[in-house]
Order: structure tokens, then C-alpha cells, then sequence
């Protein structure tokens, strides 16, 4: 661990984006997590993706809950808001900034210990609530932060570190989301850039409730032989359901698509998310379809990656509730207070 | 045998059967009064269930403007026959009892120092309707018709009622005369005069007449919450409840319908305190209302938006504890959990509001305090302000106050160049500034978290850093006392070596006990608490005086606690009076407790080896 100051020497050759930032402006403090951590790969994805999103860096705001991986977003995006809360419960700290302004970028980052245990709740209420966020679960099925525990999504027989074995079915955040009805659910893995930084574009376009459930190895605890959370066993045990491109309206990339193999998603704000799909009867916006098919695929003991839903319609919870455009925290008095005449007239007919 | 004989100023108690829709008559039968010019004080006493189980409401005719309880009750009217036996034992001598006397009740079931009223209702009601609804309904019209008759009060009143609740629906309005009428004949005809009166005054002045929960709710929105976020409780859902009411009807835009708030029922607590983190966090004003049990489980979050400084306001309508306790009686149980809520060394501040203007006024003050102290505020309330109905000054809002949005760094602060450290101590007073998220593209961004962290928000477990943030803390609580609400002297007429605090709810009935007391002969200085952190002020009154009681609606003296831990009461000065049955404390209660310990007191102790 370490706590030195990353130095802020910018490479003049460092390419700029449209909204004139280096990759560099998307970085944080270094990283006080375990070398090989599959969360510090997450986090230089989530870097990647916003730097190639020209989101500014300061319209994000981070939320957290408590773990190794919630400590993350202190890692990345150095000069946006970030909010390390309390263990399982950001998703309502979350929903209530979003509340207070609707035009911020959400990043919620979250672990297995924090959405599944304590936060199971929150998790579920937030994706039925339609809050306009990208929600990420770093899931390593251990509680890393507090040594190497078994975490809810940990399989039933793997072993820990220590030996124990795990008893309790696992939670599937993923078909729970998807039940809960979040409109974007897609499964990444944290040592697969290629395909995480292509889903991270495109939940952060989403216009609704993503969450991308990213298998993420513990280095520490839980990459050992007896574990189903291990880089050896997703590897192997990794089966994609699809290669994606994220196009935005301004920048159309159509690269080497071959009829056929394509299908485009128009999402709610006007972006379009390509599919590549790599089974020919995979369709990613058949929300009964994708739970059967992640059943399907555990039973056998493999892992679906990639998209697995999108809701192009999806609504959001401002639109739901019919809050004005304007931001609620930049209304003032003469917006809110109704005034002493109106006073008035509630105090006659309180009479 | 004797009959009480009083005007304008008596308790009329009604027994009730909870779900008989015998309510809105009840409320009728005080509304009525009130229309006379005539102060009422009425309350209701309901179990914790939605039907079946008794239910109370007492009204309380009060010439002189006493809106407290009194104690005692002069007139029951008895409906239920669950509670029969409990109900005539509470009149006091002399006093009435009005009953359905459709089956008869043996003379042993009655009282000989009371007088008995019988009307055949069910009866009355069976030969009338057909409708099984309509014979429950009707039942209860009818009797508040016969009261009108027994004591005086002007059925032009009722029906005036009537019209404004049954605008349009003339058919509605005939009926509810027509049972009106039947009571009023019945009553003139059968029913032996009593010595109760209701006589027209003009003693209610411009005063309105609402619940602490609208007032609450109504606050908020002067206030400019924008968020708001609940777990239904009893007896605080009525604030959120009133908070959309008067929001649809305030804060829509009546061409887009577009809305100017949010409101979330959450999942639980944790997610109601947690959203309203969130919003303050992200600068907008926010609130949850609940009581008890919901401020047991906000706790973690409670010691978060403490340490990371961050505004919130929770209206706590306090109701009868510990655990799930009492959830339908009141009580002021929750003064040492929310003045310490959550774990580590923590510090809230606790506004005291005694009636529903003091409701309104301070629900909108603490979403101005929260922000000025970037901290959790908690308005505590409780059921009997809450949940009924009170006559209190009219609201008042000056069109030129402005919202405090406190210390906020702007963007163009920050390009000038000033230093942004999140928790530094610019001014002195331990309020440090905050950006809002998303103010600055390469200034001004911080991380907020509940570890301990340096003067610039980063992660620090050094000690020394630890120190000053905990200390700047401190600084910001003494702060807090300049800005919250003052206490209030209720001086003696001649020079008293007693005195009494009280706050909250208890006020009314106070200063009517003071009243009596003083017609006793017993003077005492009154000082009505309505914040913590206490001033100075409150410390200098106690050590003032040689015995300070310390009236709560509490079984552990929560406040003398407070007051020794943090206004360094000397606690040998310091008597707590407790009441702590779950109804509102009444003024006869008060008199009679101060009666006796002065007493008791002026009786000087033995000398040593003396005999008496
Ligand atoms: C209320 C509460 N209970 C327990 C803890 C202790 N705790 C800290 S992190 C953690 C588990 C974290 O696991 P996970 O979310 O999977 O994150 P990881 O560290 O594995 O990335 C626990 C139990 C806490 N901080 N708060
Ligand atoms: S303990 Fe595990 S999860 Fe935590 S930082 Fe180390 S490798 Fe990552």
C-alpha cells in the first residue's frame, strides 16, 4: 500500500478528447488496493470508457458503499464528487443525489458484500426505481476489505482461502437485477478490457437503471483453486454472449460488421449500442429470454458475459415522478416559496 | 346532588368504538364551538389498529384560551361498551354522563354522584333506517344533535358545516340535517337540562385551527425542500402525506404539470435518511419525517451526514417507547437518541416546537439551520402536537427572508483562486465551505466519506488530524447556539426561588398550571426549552434557582439528563417531573405535582440531635 501523490506531469503528446482532457484528467489517487486486484482493472476501464465518452470528468458524480471496491472511485476521475457512504446502502444516497440533480452522470460502484449482503435490499428497489445511473458491482465473491469472508454470490462449494466451504446457494445479481426490472444488465469481467470498456460506454448512455455485474478476482482471498471467483476459473469458465460497440450520434463508427452477425439497439437518448452476436438466437432486449438463458448457462457452470438486456424505452425516475427539467438544486426562494399572500389564504381556511 | 355548572370552559369526553366513522362527528360536534368564537382544544386517544378497539376524543371548551389537557372529564359520552366501566369512572363528581340507552343498564353499573343522560340511539337509529351504514353513521349525527340541545350550541353552526363539507352533494347535506334534527328533538323533548353551556364569544380571534403534521409538511415547503423521501409511521406519515397535498397544489406548474419536488416512499428508513444524504450532499433541501423505531434504524447514517458535514432534516414525531412501545400515545422519548444518535462522539441539534405554528416556523428553520451547519437537524415533535387538530397563531412568513444555503464555494470563488479545503476552519466558527458536485472542472472536487480524513478531505487517520477535525466539530456545535431559537421566561409575578422547564408539547398545559399555581400562592420562573444545543441562558436560569423542575412526558428525565451533561446543571437542583403514560400531560397533573414538592420542600429538615 501506498500513499503517494501520483505525479501531474501531462505528456505533451497525450491525445486531448472533444472536451479537451487527457486521459490522464480521468485518473485519481493511486490505488492503495492489492497489486493484481481485478478492481484497479475495472477502474482504469471505467477511465478508459469515460475518456473515449468525452464525458467531462467533473459532471460525474461517484458513489460508494464500503469494501475494497467501493474505496475505488477515489482512484479514478480525480477531479469529480465522490461520496464513499455507508456499507450496501448507496443506491439510496445515490437516488437522492439524482434527485437533487438530474443532470450529473452516477456512477454507483458497489461490492458482492455491499449489494448482496447488507445492501440486497437497496440494490433491488433501486433498479425497480429507474434511477438514471450506472451501477457496478465488483464481484469477487468474498468480503475482501474485512479478510477473505464468503460473500452471497459466492457458489455453493467453493472453498475459501481457508478451506472452509460454502454451504448457501449463491445470489445472482445479475437475474436479480434483471427481475427487479433494471433496463440495462449486462455481466463483464475484469481482466476482459475489450469487452468491459465497450459495456461501461454504453450503460453510462443508458438512460435508465444499468448495472453491470463485473467478476472481479480478489488477489488476496479468493483466487485460489477452490474458488469459482478465481481469473483461472472465469477464464475458463467465460462464455460471451456478444461483442459490443457503443456508437455515439456524434462520432459513427461502423467498423467491420458483417450483415447479419449486427444488430443495433437505439437507446432512450437517440445513442445506438451494436451488438455483435455471437449466438444467432441471442436477443438482448428479451428481459424473460436473457433470465432463462444466465439459467441455463449456470447450470452448466459457465459464466454469460456481455449484454444481456436492454430496455430502449427505458424510463427514468424523474420522468416517473414529473419533476421539472431544471435541476431541484438550482431552484431558489421565488421558485419554491409560495409567498405570504398564498400563507394567507391557507391560514382562511384554516379557520 | 351537586351538578358542575360551567360555561365555555368544560371537557367533553366521547367513547368510541375505532372504524364507527364516529370522528368526523366528534370533530364536527368541536368545529361547531369553535365557530362560536369559543376556543376548543380537542384530542384524539386511538389504539394501534384500524378497528374494533376503543377509541377517545376529548374535547376540551376552554374560555379562557387553556389548549392544553385539563384533566378530568365532565361530560362522557359513552358508546362503547368496552369501555364502559373505565368511562364512567372517569367523571368527576357531579359531572354527566350521556349514554345509549336502547338495553338497559343496571343501576349498579352506574354511579350515584353523577347524572345520567339516556338516549335510545341504537333504537332510534333502527326504526329510521333500513341501511346498516347508514344506522352506524346517523348514530353518531344524532347524538351530537342532542348535544347541541344539552348545551346550547347553535345548530345554524352545524349546518353551516355541513354545507362546506357537502358542497354540491345536497342529498348528503338533508341527511346529516335531518339526523341533526332528530338528535336536537329528541333531546328537547326527553332529556332532563344540564348545567354545561356553550355561549358565543369572540375569544378565537385570527387564530387557525390545524395539526402539527400539516404544519410540519407546510414548513417544509416555505422552506424550500425539494426532496423528500419516507417510510410510513405512526404517527408521522401525515407529514409526507401533507408535504405532496400542499406541493400539488403549490409547487405544480398548473400549465406543464411540471413539479417543482420529489417525493420517494422508500423501502425503509435506511433508504429514507439515505436519500435525503444524498440530496443534501448534491445541494438541495431535504427532509424525511418518522418517529422512534425509524430514528433507530437511521442511525449509522445519522453519525455519517454528521462527520462528512452534511445537511439533513428529520421531523420526528415522537410517540411512546421503548421498541414499537406505544405507537398511538405520545410521549418525549427520544430526546437523548437523537441528541447522541449514532455511534462515536456525536452531536445533533434538537428544535422543540410546543403547537403547529411553532411547527411550521421551525420545520422550515432547520432546513435553513442544516444547511448553515451542513449537519443533521432533528424537529422533534410529537404525536399530541402531530396528530391534533390545535388552535395556534395564524403562520407568518416574510416575503424578504431568504433561504441560508450557508457556506457554498462557488465556481467563480474557486477560479479567483481561493483555497478550497473541505474541512478547513476558514471563519473561526467550525463551519468549513462545500462545493456542490459538478461546480468545477478541475477545482473544487473532493471526496466525501465517513473515515476521518484531513482539513483538504483526504484520507488520514494521523491523529492530530483527527483532533482538529473532532475539535472544529465542537466549535461548530457552540455556534449552533447562536443560532438556534432562544428559550422563553414565563417570569413569576413576585420573585421565585423555584422555577420549571418544559418543552415541546408540554407548553400549553404549563402555563395554565402556572395560572393556578400562582392562585395558589406559589410563584415560579418558567423557562420553555426549544433548542439544543442550550445556550447560556439556560444554565444561568438554573443555577438562578435553588429547585428547577423538569417537566417531561418521559420515564427517564431524558432532558435533566441532557441539562447536566451539557449545561452543567448541578444536579442536586434539578427535579424531574415525568409523565409518561402515553396520553399528553395535563394541567392538573402539573399543578398538583408542584403543589406538592413545594411543600415538601418549604418544610425545613430537623436539626441534628433536635426532637419535633
Ligand atoms: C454496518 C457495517 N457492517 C460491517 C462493516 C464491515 N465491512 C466493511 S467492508 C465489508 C465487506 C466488503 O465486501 P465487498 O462489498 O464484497 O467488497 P470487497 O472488499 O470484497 O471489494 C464489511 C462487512 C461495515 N463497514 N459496516
Ligand atoms: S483484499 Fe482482495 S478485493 Fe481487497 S484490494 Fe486486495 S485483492 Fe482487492
Amino acid at each position: 500500500m501506498t500513499y503517494i501523490a501520483k505525479p501531474k506531469l501531462h505528456h505533451p503528446s497525450l491525445v486531448k478528447n472533444r472536451v479537451g482532457f487527457t486521459r490522464r484528467d480521468y485518473e485519481g489517487k493511486i490505488s492503495t488496493l492489492c497489486a493484481g486486484c481485478g478492481h484497479d482493472s475495472i477502474s482504469a476501464s471505467i477511465i478508459q470508457a469515460c475518456w473515449e465518452l468525452d464525458i467531462e470528468p467533473h459532471r460525474v458524480a461517484k458513489l460508494s458503499g464500503i469494501g475494497c471496491s467501493s474505496k475505488t472511485p477515489d482512484y479514478f476521475l480525480g477531479n469529480s464528487h465522490g461520496f464513499n457512504t455507508v456499507h450496501g446502502r448507496m443506491p439510496s444516497v445515490l437516488t437522492g443525489a439524482y434527485l437533487a440533480n438530474r443532470e450529473l452522470i452516477y456512477l454507483g460502484v458497489s461490492g458482492d458484500g455491499d449489494s448482496a449482503s447488507i445492501g440486497l435490499g437497496q440494490f433491488a428497489h433501486v433498479m425497480r426505481r429507474g434511477v438514471n445511473m450506472t451501477y457496478l458491482v465488483e464481484n469477487n465473491g468474498v468480503y475482501g476489505l474485512t479478510k477473505g469472508q464468503f460473500s452471497a454470490t459466492a457458489d455453493k462449494g467453493s472453498r475459501s482461502k481457508k478451506g472452509q466451504s460454502n454451504n448457501d446457494a449463491p445470489i445472482d445479481l445479475v437475474t436479480l437485477a434483471l427481475v427487479m426490472g433494471a433496463t440495462f444488465v449486462a455481466r463483464g469481467f475484469s481482466g476482459d478490457k475489450a469487452q468491459l470498456v465497450p459495456l461501461l460506454r454504453s450503460a453510462l448512455a443508458h438512460q435508465g437503471a444499468a448495472v453491470i455485474d463485473i467478476l472481479s478476482p480478489c488477489i488476496t482471498f479468493n483466487n485460489h483453486s477452490g474458488s469459482t471467483k478465481s481469473y483461472d476459473y472465469v477464464r475458463e469458465h467465460n462464455e460471451a454472449v456478444n461483442r459490443l460497440d457503443f456508437i455515439s450520434l456524434r462520432e459513427e463508427i461502423t467498423a467491420d460488421y458483417a450483415a447479419g452477425e449486427v444488430i443495433d439497439v437505439r437507446q432512450h437518448d437517440g445513442s445506438i449500442v451494436r451488438l455483435r452476436k455471437l449466438h444467432a438466437d441471442y436477443d438482448p432486449t428479451d428481459r424473460i429470454r436473457a433470465m432463462s438463458y444466465i439459467q441455463e448457462h449456470a447450470a452448466r457452470g459457465e459464466v454469460v458475459t456481455g449484454l444481456l438486456y436492454v430496455d430502449p424505452e427505458a424510463a427514468d425516475l424523474h420522468r416517473q415522478l414529473g419533476t421539472v427539467e431544471q435541476p431541484l438544486n438550482t431552484l431558489g426562494a421565488a421558485e419554491l416559496c409560495p409567498g405570504s399572500k398564498a400563507l394567507e389564504k391557507i391560514n382562511a381556511a384554516l379557520r | 346532588m351537586q351538578k358542575i355548572e360551567a360555561v365555555n370552559d368544560f371537557v367533553v369526553k366521547f367513547a368510541n368504538i375505532n372504524g364507527s366513522g364516529s370522528a368526523s362527528a366528534n370533530e364536527l360536534f368541536a368545529r361547531a364551538i369553535l365557530r362560536m368564537g369559543v376556543p376548543v382544544s380537542p384530542r384524539n386517544i386511538f389504539p394501534s389498529n384500524i378497528q374494533g378497539l376503543p377509541t377517545w376524543f376529548e374535547v376540551r371548551v376552554t374560555e379562557h384560551g387553556y389548549l392544553g389537557r385539563r384533566g378530568g372529564v365532565d361530560l362522557m359520552v359513552a358508546m362503547n361498551p368496552q369501555s364502559w366501566e373505565q368511562d364512567v369512572r372517569e367523571i368527576d363528581p357531579g359531572g354527566y354522563l350521556f349514554y345509549d340507552s336502547s338495553k338497559p343498564v343496571p343501576r349498579a353499573r352506574l354511579r350515584n354522584d353523577i347524572h345520567v343522560l339516556g338516549m335510545p340511539l341504537t333504537e332510534i337509529c333502527n326504526d329510521t333506517y333500513s341501511d346498516s351504514r347508514e344506522r352506524q353513521l346517523f348514530k353518531n349525527i344524532i347524538y351530537v344533535g342532542a348535544l347541541t340541545t344539552l348545551l346550547d350550541i347553535d345548530p345554524q353552526e352545524i349546518e353551516k358545516l355541513f354545507g362546506e363539507q357537502y358542497k354540491g352533494k345536497e342529498k348528503l347535506f338533508d341527511s346529516n340535517l335531518q339526523a341533526l334534527n332528530l338528535g336536537r328533538e329528541y333531546a328537547r323533548q326527553h332529556l332532563k337540562p344540564i348545567a354545561l353551556k356553550v355561549e358565543r364569544r369572540d375569544r378565537v380571534g385570527d387564530m387557525i385551527f390545524t395539526d402539527g403534521n400539516s404544519a410540519a409538511a407546510l414548513g417544509c415547503i416555505y422552506g424550500g425542500a425539494t426532496v423528500c423521501a419516507w417510510y410510513p409511521i405512526t404517527p408521522s406519515s401525515s407529514v409526507p402525506e401533507a408535504f405532496e397535498r400542499y406541493a400539488q397544489k403549490l409547487r405544480t406548474d398548473p400549465a406543464s404539470g411540471e413539479k417543482r419536488y420529489s417525493i420517494v416512499q422508500a423501502e425503509d428508513e435506511l433508504a429514507s435518511i439515505g436519500m435525503v444524504i444524498g440530496a443534501g450532499w448534491n445541494g438541495a433541501r431535504a427532509f424525511t419525517a418518522t418517529s422512534g423505531p425509524g430514528i433507530s434504524l437511521m442511525a449509522e447514517f445519522i453519525g455519517l451526514a454528521y462527520f462528512a458535514e452534511i445537511p439533513a432534516v428529520l421531523i420526528n414525531v415522537q410517540r411512546g417507547g421503548p421498541s414499537t412501545g406505544m405507537p398511538t400515545r405520545t410521549q418525549q422519548a427520544d430526546v437523548l437518541a437523537c441528541a447522541y444518535a449514532s455511534h462515536g462522539d456525536t452531536r445533533h441539534v434538537l428544535l422543540f416546537p410546543e403547537d403547529p405554528y411553532e411547527c411550521f416556523e421551525m420545520s422550515a428553520q432547520a432546513l435553513d439551520l442544516a444547511e448553515r451547519l451542513q449537519t443533521p437537524v432533528f424537529v422533534m415533535t410529537d404525536l399530541d402536537i402531530g396528530m391534533n387538530q390545535r388552535l395556534c397563531r395564524p403562520f407568518a412568513w416574510d416575503d424578504n427572508r431568504e433561504y441560508d444555503r450557508g457556506k457554498v464555494m462557488t465556481r467563480e470563488a474557486l477560479d479567483a483562486g481561493t483555497d478550497f479545503g473541505r474541512y478547513l476552519d476558514v471563519d473561526g466558527d467550525g463551519i468549513p465551505y462545500r462545493t456542490y458536485p459538478g461546480t468545477h472542472p478541475t477545482k473544487g472536487g473532493y471526496f466525501t466519506r465517513g473515515t476521518t480524513k484531513n482539513a483538504y478531505a483526504v484520507y488520514s487517520e494521523a491523529g492530530a488530524d483527527y483532533i482538529y477535525n473532532m475539535q472544529r466539530l465542537r466549535q461548530k456545535f457552540e455556534t449552533a447556539k447562536s443560532l438556534v431559537p432562544l428559550p422563553v421566561l414565563t417570569a413569576a409575578r413576585y420573585p421565585a426561588r423555584f422555577a420549571a422547564i418544559f418543552y415541546g408539547s408540554t407548553g400549553p398545559a404549563m402555563q395554565e398550571a402556572l395560572a393556578a399555581l400562582a392562585e395558589q400562592g406559589i410563584y415560579l420562573n418558567a423557562l420553555r426549552i426549544r433548542a439544543f444545543p442550550f445556550q447560556n441562558e439556560i444554565a444561568d436560569f438554573i443555577a438562578a434557582h435553588s429547585k428547577v423542575f423538569v417537566f417531561e412526558q418521559n420515564f427517564d428525565g431524558q432532558l435533566t439528563t441532557l441539562l447536566i451533561n451539557e449545561a452543567h446543571a448541578n444536579p442536586a437542583s434539578l427535579v424531574p417531573v415525568l409523565h409518561y403514560d402515553g396520553t399528553p400531560i395535563t394541567a392538573r397533573f402539573i399543578t398538583q405535582e408542584i403543589a406538592e414538592r413545594v411543600a415538601r420542600l418549604n418544610v425545613r429538615p430537623l436539626r441534628e440531635n433536635m426532637v419535633a
